[in-house]
């Protein structure tokens, strides 16, 4: 506790926010254009907080290892983004958005953060109506909605199945605005080496240029972290393949805690993997579950097409099990079942890893038609990745990771524990507890970049404008610099036989057998010495072609993988830490007699924290704890 | 496939092919070769990355190149720098408006109709495929994507002068061909963006002067 | 200034609208070739000269004359920007899906511009005195040009071209200019399929009954 302070505010919940405004400090504008601010990451988060921070003034410097800052992942959400606005008359409020999230998150987030989150969620969607987002809108003109993950309120705006591309290039519009304004420098291809400490305060960051292999430094006043979340630990994710936890961790090892790494969200409606050489696997939005049924043959091994499997001998494992929610339990009881049928052998297809989501009963009751208005272009999504029509015979559906509610551990300001550091998106752990509800992963962090940011960063800003420009040539970037050269130059030294690549799918593959959807102690220490022993594998056998100075996605691929043994043993750490049942955290050992989740508030009911403590040393913990005032902890129970 | 062959060629020591790629879901369009000559492969309304073995014929030669413009040159390999992209939308892609100055959202009602219009726009996602299959290395339909989606929207009626203006005149100056109403870029685009688009950057050019 | 005349979109705006009105003359030209198919050559002596010497028409001459060279200057400056657009092509070809005749306007618009030429020697320029021959008597000029099988050839494979060139030109014509709409430009369509057709085939009709007949 003695490092940790969260800084929130005094006074009742729906005054913190409010209060935190009116008394933080401003930086004059004249002083703003003489401040640099480096944002890493040009997703939702990132893009939005540039570009507000461009739009006050100061001077931006904005980072992407992709090509464009349009293609950053938070183009992939499908469903929606959440907002209390309570257009449709149905009883909606800030505080009902709010203790949504926080029962959602299994009541292991930190409340007045989720207050705030669900606070500004309005006026996300105000800007990204300004901003010309096409949101779907009624035959009136005005914003439709929709309702998403089991809520009892229709809260969800959104754009067909594609809201997050929409979202993103909202805030790409407003950043290349300030691209244009010379507010903001972009810098594409570049990705973060390691972060640079200036006596205790971040003041830069080291870059490679990824098409030049040059190396750069950049100083600024503040560092913001915006580079998302770790869900390609498990090699096959719904993330993109590139996306990766590399900053976030080289910011850990300089200081930063890192909070909560267990709670990683499995999303149980993706598309299975077909083959060996797939990279990732395609998200088929949750709605599909309304209408179908999913089930295994029940006897173990069956070879026959779906079709010809007779009614009597299918196993509707969901319906059986849980008789009153069906097949619309939460995502990650969902998940958690279908494991179970498939590790028990009941699996289908031919990597007998997926299960049938079967429509033929829905098309049958309510007609095609009716079927393909509501899922017509997941169908054929469906369709073109698999080539199979779920008209005619069963999807096949598997889990896959999806999301990591934990991330660097961040207070009331979004500064992580270095100070000048800023941890926004889902890069931070703030407001998602131990599972994240549909739509709010796009509203936290356009609030985050947008909203929240940009009043913080100026109550730490207020004292630095006596800081001059922070030059590069100064020791601190020398011996960062130096230190992650090195690194790269013992990657591609080590000149193995094995690629980057399959080391990352063989730990994947740990991490999905031992660290998944359910986890036990056995299992969790086994996977642990499995990868310290791929670890060392890896740093004897790897290989990279090419050289440093040039393209060369090879090392891209293995500087990220390094990272992820590391992160790997962090969350293992972190799970075996935390015996009890939460949200997406699930301990065989700690469950109801009936298989569900037991969750032990009187223990756990906090943030674990974890500090890097220097190569080979144990990680340090430091819990925060979570006090309730507003809302009362409750058993989630969906029998 | 990539992925596989890349494999392989380090097993063996060779350098691996340099591709980009990123989501792998169609939505990111970082990924864009030019496959059996056309952009995205032969299968029409799909990106590369969901471009499956499957269409190819066993031991079928598969002739891939990258995207082939001025205004893309090749980085390497299959990657080209796509950046011109980025300039355009820098010069006039959106609608000032600072963060905290938006008027309510249901403030400004749109037609249906041109909100869905504008969605079918704004789905685009700067693959570059449509300069690719273009015998003009043309991006009027990148351009005109971008413009229509704003011009039907009340919120973008507001600049849409200056916009169009400094979008044509940044395409322009990165050399990319004229249109000449081919329509080989609304074939061969992954997200089926509508020749209609260009019609209307024509005519909000023609109304800026 | 430069930027709004000399822009890719106003540059096709001016291509477009020098196009359209050149399309405008083919139409008054066939009808009066039609009158070569009569026996009798007063007809079409006096229509052609009428429109050599009524003073409107020269002025709407020297309107056409204008819009043919813009159309021919700024159809050739665009093609090679979009040449220069991609220095290097694609080794395995591109094969994307394309209305197939816009893919040659450049080639389909030149020979049309060879058959122009030719065209002068053969009419325009004995009006001009240029060359010789009987300003007063064109319907005899035109006889016996079709009475050559190889004038005839080149002809009726030029008249193809122009038909190939006019099919694409029509409905592009009226997507540059951005008059598009839900309803009419199917219609326009059906118009550049009816055109494109019909006045090529008349002049080439024209060439082989007098050919071929006569």
């Amino acid at each position: 506790m003695e490092k940790l302070n969260s800084k929130i505010p005094d006074g009742p919940l729906s005054q913190k926010w409010i209060k935190f405004k009116a008394s933080s400090k401003l930086v004059n504008p004249a002083n703003k254009k003489k401040l640099e601010i480096i944002v890493v990451g040009t997703g939702l988060s990132g893009a939005s907080a540039a570009s507000a921070l461009g739009e006050l003034g100061y001077s931006v410097k904005n980072f992407c290892y992709q090509d464009s800052p349009r293609r950053a992942h938070s183009v992939a959400a499908q469903g929606g983004i959440n907002a209390a606005k309570n257009y449709p008359n149905d009883g909606d409020s800030v505080y009902r958005l709010f203790h949504d999230m926080i029962k959602g998150g299994d009541y292991r987030a930190r409340e007045a953060n989720v207050y705030r989150a669900a606070e500004v969620s309005n006026q996300v969607i105000d800007h990204f109506a300004a901003l010309g987002v096409p949101f779907a809108r009624d035959y009136g003109g005005t914003l439709d909605t929709r309702s998403f993950g089991g809520v009892q309120v229709s809260r969800t705006f959104y754009a067909k199945g594609q809201t997050g591309q929409q979202c993103l290039l909202g805030c790409y519009s407003s950043l290349n605005r300030q691209i244009k304004k010379g507010n903001v420098k972009m810098f594409p291809r570049r990705e973060m080496l390691d972060l640079v400490l200036i006596n205790g305060k971040a003041r830069g960051i080291i870059t490679r240029n990824l098409i030049t292999g040059e190396i750069e430094r950049h100083g600024a006043h503040a560092v913001v972290l915006a580079t998302g979340g770790y869900g390609t630990i498990y090699y096959l994710s719904t993330l993109a393949v590139s996306s990766n936890a590399s900053a976030a961790w080289k910011a850990h090892k300089r200081g930063a805690f890192f909070a909560n790494p267990g709670f990683i969200q499995i999303h149980p409606t993706c598309v299975p993997q077909l083959n060996e050489f797939q990279s990732k696997l395609t998200l088929m939005s949750e709605s599909l579950r309304n209408d179908g049924r999913v089930w295994v043959p029940e006897v173990s091994g069956d070879k026959r097409p779906a079709n010809d499997i007779p009614e009597e001998e299918r196993d509707y494992f969901l319906e059986r099990r849980y008789p009153a929610f069906g097949n619309l339990v939460p995502r990650d009881v969902a998940s958690r079942a279908a494991k179970e049928r498939c590790d028990a052998g009941y699996g289908v297809g031919e990597t007998k890893l997926a299960v049938y989501l079967d429509f033929r009963d829905a098309i049958k009751n309510q007609g095609k038609k009716a079927i393909e208005n509501k899922y017509g272009n997941l169908f054929e999504m469906y369709k073109t990745i698999t080539g199979s029509d779920p008209y005619d015979e069963p999807m096949r559906i598997y889990p896959a990771g999806h999301y990591t509610m934990g991330g660097l551990w961040v207070d009331y300001e979004l500064m992580t524990t270095i100070p000048g550091l800023y941890a926004i998106g889902e890069a931070n752990f703030s407001d998602h507890g131990a599972n994240r509800l549909g739509a709010s992963s796009l509203m936290q962090a356009a609030g985050d970049g947008y909203f929240i940011l940009p009043y913080t960063i100026s109550n730490y800003l207020a004292d630095q404008i006596r800081i001059p420009k922070i030059l590069t040539d100064v020791p601190e970037f020398d011996e960062t610099q130096k230190s992650a050269v090195e690194r790269l130059n013992k990657l591609i030294s080590i000149k193995g036989k094995q690629t980057a690549s399959s080391f990352h799918k063989r730990l994947g593959k740990i991490m999905w057998d031992h660290v998944g959807m359910a986890r036990n102690e056995k299992g969790l220490s086994k996977a642990l010495e499995l990868i310290k022993e791929l670890q060392a594998e890896f740093w004897r056998d790897l290989n990279v072609p090419g050289s440093i100075n040039e393209l060369n996605q090879e090392l891209e691929k293995a500087g990220r993988v390094a990272d992820y043994f590391e992160l790997a043993q962090l969350l293992i750490t972190d799970a075996l830490n935390r015996k009890e049942s939460c949200g997406a955290h699930f301990r065989e050992e700690f469950q109801t007699p009936d298989g569900e989740a037991s969750r032990n508030d009187n223990e756990y009911a906090y943030v674990s924290v974890w500090e890097y403590a220097g190569e080979g040393n144990p990680y340090i913990l430091h819990k925060e704890e979570l006090k309730f005032e507003e809302v009362e902890m409750k058993v989630r129970s969906y029998k | 496939m990539l992925d596989a062959l890349n494999k392989k060629l380090i097993e063996a020591n060779n350098d691996p092919v340099a591709f980009d790629h990123d989501c792998r879901e169609g939505i990111c369009g970082s990924c864009g070769m030019f496959i059996n000559g056309h952009p995205h492969g032969p299968v029409s309304a799909i990106t590369t990355c969901h471009l499956s073995m499957r269409y190819f014929k066993d031991g079928e030669t598969i002739w891939i190149e990258p995207w082939r413009a001025k205004p893309f040159p090749v980085i390497k390999d299959l990657i080209v720098d796509r950046s011109a992209f980025d300039k355009i939308q820098t010069a006039g892609g959106f609608i000032s408006v600072n963060t905290g100055a938006a008027p309510e959202a249901n403030s400004i009602p749109v037609k249906k109709k041109n909100a869905d219009e504008a969605f079918d726009s704004s789905i685009c996602i700067g693959c570059g495929a449509c300069v690719a299959a273009c015998k003009n290395a043309s991006a009027m339909l990148f351009v005109s994507a971008k413009i229509s989606q704003f011009a039907l929207l009340p919120q973008g009626r507001v600049e849409a002068k200056d916009r169009v203006r400094a979008m044509v005149e940044k395409m322009d100056e990165l050399g990319f061909g004229n249109c000449s109403n081919t329509g080989a870029c609304e074939a061969e685009c992954p997200k089926e963006i509508k020749l209609t688009n260009i019609a209307r950057l024509n005519r909000e050019y023609y109304k800026a002067y | 200034m430069n930027k709004i005349l000399f822009s890719s979109v106003s540059k096709k705006f001016v291509m477009a609208v020098a196009g359209l009105f050149l399309l405008l003359f083919l139409p008054v030209h066939l009808i009066i070739n039609f009158m070569l198919l009569k026996n009798d050559p007063a007809p079409f002596n006096s229509a052609a000269h009428f429109m050599a010497s009524f003073p409107l028409i020269k002025i709407i001459e020297a309107i056409l004359f204008g819009a043919l060279l813009i159309h021919l200057s700024y159809g050739i400056w665009l093609q090679i920007q979009n040449w220069l657009a991609r220095p290097v092509g694609y080794a395995g070809g591109n094969k994307s899906e394309t209305s197939f005749f816009s893919k040659f306007m450049i080639w389909t618009g030149l020979s049309v511009l060879t058959f122009m030429v030719l065209h002068f020697f053969n009419f325009y320029f004995i009006k001009l005195g240029l060359v010789p021959g009987n300003p007063q008597d064109f319907y005899s000029v035109a006889h016996n040009l079709f009475k050559i099988p190889a004038y005839n050839y080149i002809y009726l494979v030029c008249f193809v071209l122009l038909g190939l060139h006019l099919f694409h030109a029509f409905s592009s014509g009226f997507q540059t200019l951005g008059l598009n709409h839900r309803i009419w430009t199917p219609v326009v369509k059906v118009f550049a399929w009816i055109y494109s057709i019909g006045i090529p085939a008349g002049f080439a009709i024209i060439s082989l009954t007098l050919w071929l007949y006569r």
